[in-house]
């Protein structure tokens, strides 16, 4: 075992870890701790742009990009935190512009800006074009422009090494003095374990879409950050809240951006009719995904899905210059070319809502700081991105604002570990504090061989997720998934993995990823068996209508102790916190 | 070894339905751990419609030998994880589709070359962003910061688009026979990288870069065969860019 010093530990290198880097590095001996190669992170996934009231194409301002926000994420957004994300919006994209991404252009010379879902001038009368993008590689460019400035900047990289457990100086359900002193990982390369002692951490791990099986998420995205934090006493908040992204390839939930939407795509069923008109009358393809997902998982329900098993509906582009296509959504009309065989300049693209994106998570206040409770923070313990929720997303995020969320917060929460650690000194840490984690390799490493097998309990997860807790939920599919959960975790506690290696054992690993999904799994279920109402991407049909006299609260998920009794039968424990409201009152939602 | 799996998933609905069919993938091993050295091993599958290469090693991994090892992630083209050799060219598994191969013979699948193995189909890619961190592959602007962006046309934009959609996957050196023969080579990627910010107008680092490029194991060691273009998954027309950088080099400027 290695030990390592430093004043800020960043786990994770995506948007959020990287942009945390920069801010950190330059005041404080920071080390990036991540599993995959830094540009392998799933922030290049992303396509469609970053949202900033530039207006730089038409009028528009960060008060009605405010209210979008508020408004997309069905008024559970805190309004506090939405209105400095859309204020910082604008400096966020000027930053990365300055350090070198290249963003298209207007005939100006100015920053390109173009139309998504859910973004409106004079709050909701139109679509406004607030999205800065690159194409269809928003995301792509964000990651390796950041990795580009994190080279330039000398940020030291400790690359494929795993975080397992997060490490803090007591319980924080219990103690009120506790506060974060480091991390234990394990080094894929050599299988040696390394705790890192930190007077700061921060966790920008990622979200955990592998919970479902259409997800058009990366296979590395198991949710380690908030199942590990989750496991050591904090809460996790709003876990029922999951987006499912309207357009993933049929079949295959890889993503298809809204940004086609923004261009001029348009959604059809089998009749070629376009169905969104019904639904969204002022927005129609460009209501908020959670809107919009709904309604094509409600054509498929009522017959009107295409296909030879009508289950799934068309985006249709055919009507857009093939020369616009190849220069605003090149990568998206590729992977329809690639994967499913389909000529988006000529036929439709079969599509259907694939799960996309948390908006729940460790819970943050506006300076990233962690809660343990409803008001009070651990010291030294940050996080950013999708893997906490601040919450700006709400019951629904609106497209492009993820992108926004990990360079607004992930630059505060850099910040603000930087500067923590230049107040204290590092923490004490027990002798042993890496046994629990050796221990929990050791158990997957010894058993007997069995004939179960971790991708098949991973499978049966994904599978009773994506029918019970997906688009559509009830209590009675939400108690279906709980008791599916409880004997999958039963099968997880005596299946063995296959590699006994040292070095590259990934299939060690994914057999702690996979401890990991069922925890989170377990968390989105009961928050969704609770809350019995229907808000943003969570929709319950036993109860069609939000609930704001009972339900305008954010739920916090907690890890019962010893002794005390949980939701259910299960291990959570749920409590609530309420949601910050400002400007605006909540009132039903048109689109 | 021959080993048989049935996958018991049903068939995803596709646009167009392909009928499920047998593969055998005869895949590069090693095992640091064991004494065993290098060697190929064979298995066969089960497989459907759409499926990729890289569904072959999963369901290779996930059901037949959990010890096969190789990276992947983000499993679409976007994250560059999972370049490998397939059938003797470069490809990444995750864009690679079973029925766009001969399945009448076996498959074969190898790690990229020119980087040593450490196990099965994983590489030690630290050669490889070593030589790309050497180009200086950030933007280096002088002069006072604008308040607002720093204004660019569409043209000047578009002058270095292609060079922008580079994933680091290694696709490209790996596939470079100069590269396998003089590992100090920086190779094509890291050209590419360099040429995506000495033609960008925004950038004032031009001239050092050309500088780094014009030494010993710098463009001068490319041989234009090709294969890099031919390999990139992102369609970048490599063997291009590492012209354009010639032609910088020769003017002595952008």
């Amino acid at each position: 075992m290695q030990t390592h010093s430093y004043d800020v530990v960043i786990v994770g290198a995506g948007g959020a870890g990287m942009r945390a880097a920069l801010e950190s590095s330059s005041r404080a001996r920071t080390a990036v701790i991540t599993k995959l190669y830094p540009t392998r992170s799933h922030t290049g996934a992303a396509q469609g742009g970053m949202c900033a009231a530039l207006a730089n194409v038409e009028e528009d301002n960060w008060e009605w990009h405010t209210y979008d926000t508020v408004k997309g994420g069905d008024y559970l957004v805190d309004q506090d935190a939405a209105e400095v994300m859309a204020k910082e919006a604008i400096d966020a994209v000027l930053d990365l512009e300055k350090m070198g991404l290249p963003f298209n252009r207007t005939p100006e010379g100015k920053i390109d800006q173009r139309r998504f879902g859910g973004h409106t001038r004079e709050h909701g009368e139109a679509p406004v074009r607030r999205a800065c993008y690159a194409a269809d590689r928003t995301g792509h460019m964000i990651l390796q422009t950041l990795y580009q400035n994190c080279v330039k900047q000398g940020v030291e990289f400790f690359n494929e090494f795993y975080v397992l457990d997060v490490l803090m100086t007591g319980d924080p359900r219990t103690d009120g003095d506790v506060r974060a002193s480091g991390v234990v990982c394990y080094e894929l390369a050599t299988g040696e374990i390394h705790v890192f002692r930190a007077k700061s951490v921060v966790f920008a791990s990622g979200g955990f879409g592998k919970i479902f099986k259409t997800t058009s998420n990366a296979h590395t995205l198991t949710g380690d950050g908030p199942a590990m934090i989750l496991r050591r006493g904090v809460p996790l908040e709003d876990m029922e809240f999951f987006q499912f992204h309207p357009t993933g390839l049929a079949g295959l939930g890889i993503l298809l951006s809204e940004a086609a939407r923004g261009e001029g795509g348009i959604l059809r069923n089998s009749e070629m009719e376009r169905f969104m008109e019904r639904y969204a009358p002022t927005l129609k393809d460009l209501a908020p995904r959670d809107v919009v997902a709904r309604a094509m998982a409600n054509e498929v329900r009522e017959g009107r899905g295409a296909g030879p098993n009508k289950d799934y509906v068309y985006l249709d582009l055919t009507h857009l210059e093939p020369a616009h296509i190849d220069a605003k959504l090149p990568d998206i009309t590729e992977f329809a070319r690639t994967y499913l065989g389909v000529e988006p300049y000529t036929e439709p693209v079969p599509v259907f809502p694939t799960a996309h994106y948390a908006m729940g998570g460790i819970p943050t206040n506006i300076r990233g700081e962690v809660l343990r409770n409803e008001e009070d923070v651990i010291p030294g313990l940050y996080a950013a991105g999708e893997t906490a929720c601040v919450s700006v997303h709400g019951g629904n995020r609106l497209g492009t604002n993820s992108l926004l969320d990990i360079n607004v917060f992930g630059k505060r929460a850099g910040i603000a570990a930087a500067e923590h650690a230049a107040t204290v000194e590092l923490a004490e840490i027990d002798e042993g504090v890496e046994v629990p984690t050796v221990e929990l390799l050791q158990r997957l490493r010894d058993r007997p061989a069995t004939e179960d097998r971790i991708a098949d309990i991973r499978r049966d997860l994904q599978e009773t997720m994506d029918a019970n807790v997906q688009v559509f939920r009830t209590d009675e599919t939400c108690r279906k998934a709980l008791s599916d959960i409880e004997a999958l975790k039963k099968r997880y506690e005596t299946v063995a993995v296959q590699d006994k290696g040292l070095r590259y054992n990934l299939d060690l690993l994914e057999a702690v990823e996979l401890g990991f999904l069922l925890d989170l799994a377990e968390v989105v279920t009961v928050g969704a068996l609770y809350r019995r109402e229907s808000r943003g991407g969570h929709f319950r049909e036993d109860y069609e209508a939000r609930d704001d006299v009972n339900f305008l609260h954010h739920t916090m998920a907690y890890r019962t102790l010893p002794g005390e009794a949980g939701t259910e039968g299960t291990e959570i424990r749920l409590g609530t916190k309420p949601v910050v409201i400002t400007r605006y009152e909540p009132k039903e939602r048109t689109f | 070894m021959t080993a048989v799996a049935e996958r018991n998933e049903a068939p995803e609905a596709k646009a167009e339905e392909v009928p499920s069919f047998q593969v055998t993938m005869r895949i590069a091993r090693f095992d640091p751990d064991s004494d065993k050295g290098h060697r190929w091993e064979d298995f066969t599958v089960t497989m459907h419609g759409t499926d990729r290469v890289l569904d072959a090693l999963h369901e290779i991994k996930w059901h037949l030998d959990g010890s096969l090892t190789f990276r992947r992630s983000c499993a679409h083209g976007v994250c560059g994880s999972d370049a490998m050799r397939i059938n003797g060219r470069n490809r990444l598994a995750c864009k690679t589709l079973l029925k766009d191969l001969n399945i009448d013979k076996p498959i074969t699948v190898e790690p990229i070359k020119g980087l040593p193995v450490e196990k099965d189909l994983i590489v030690d890619m630290e050669p490889f962003f070593d030589s790309y961190r050497e180009v200086m592959p950030f933007l280096v602007a002088k002069g006072q910061e604008p308040s607002r962006e720093r204004l660019q046309s569409a043209e000047q934009r578009e002058r270095f688009d292609d060079t922008t959609k580079c994933i680091l996957c290694a696709a490209c050196t790996s596939s470079c026979p100069v590269f396998w023969t003089d590992g100090q080579y920086f190779g094509p990627a890291a050209i590419v990288n360099a040429h995506r910010f000495i033609f960008d107008s925004r950038d004032d680092a031009g001239e050092q870069r050309l500088e780094i490029l014009n030494s010993k194991e710098g463009v001068w060691r490319c041989r234009t065969t090709f294969n890099c273009s031919e390999a990139c998954p992102r369609g970048i027309q490599v063997t291009k860019a590492i012209a354009e950088v010639k032609q910088a080099v020769i003017r002595g400027r952008v």
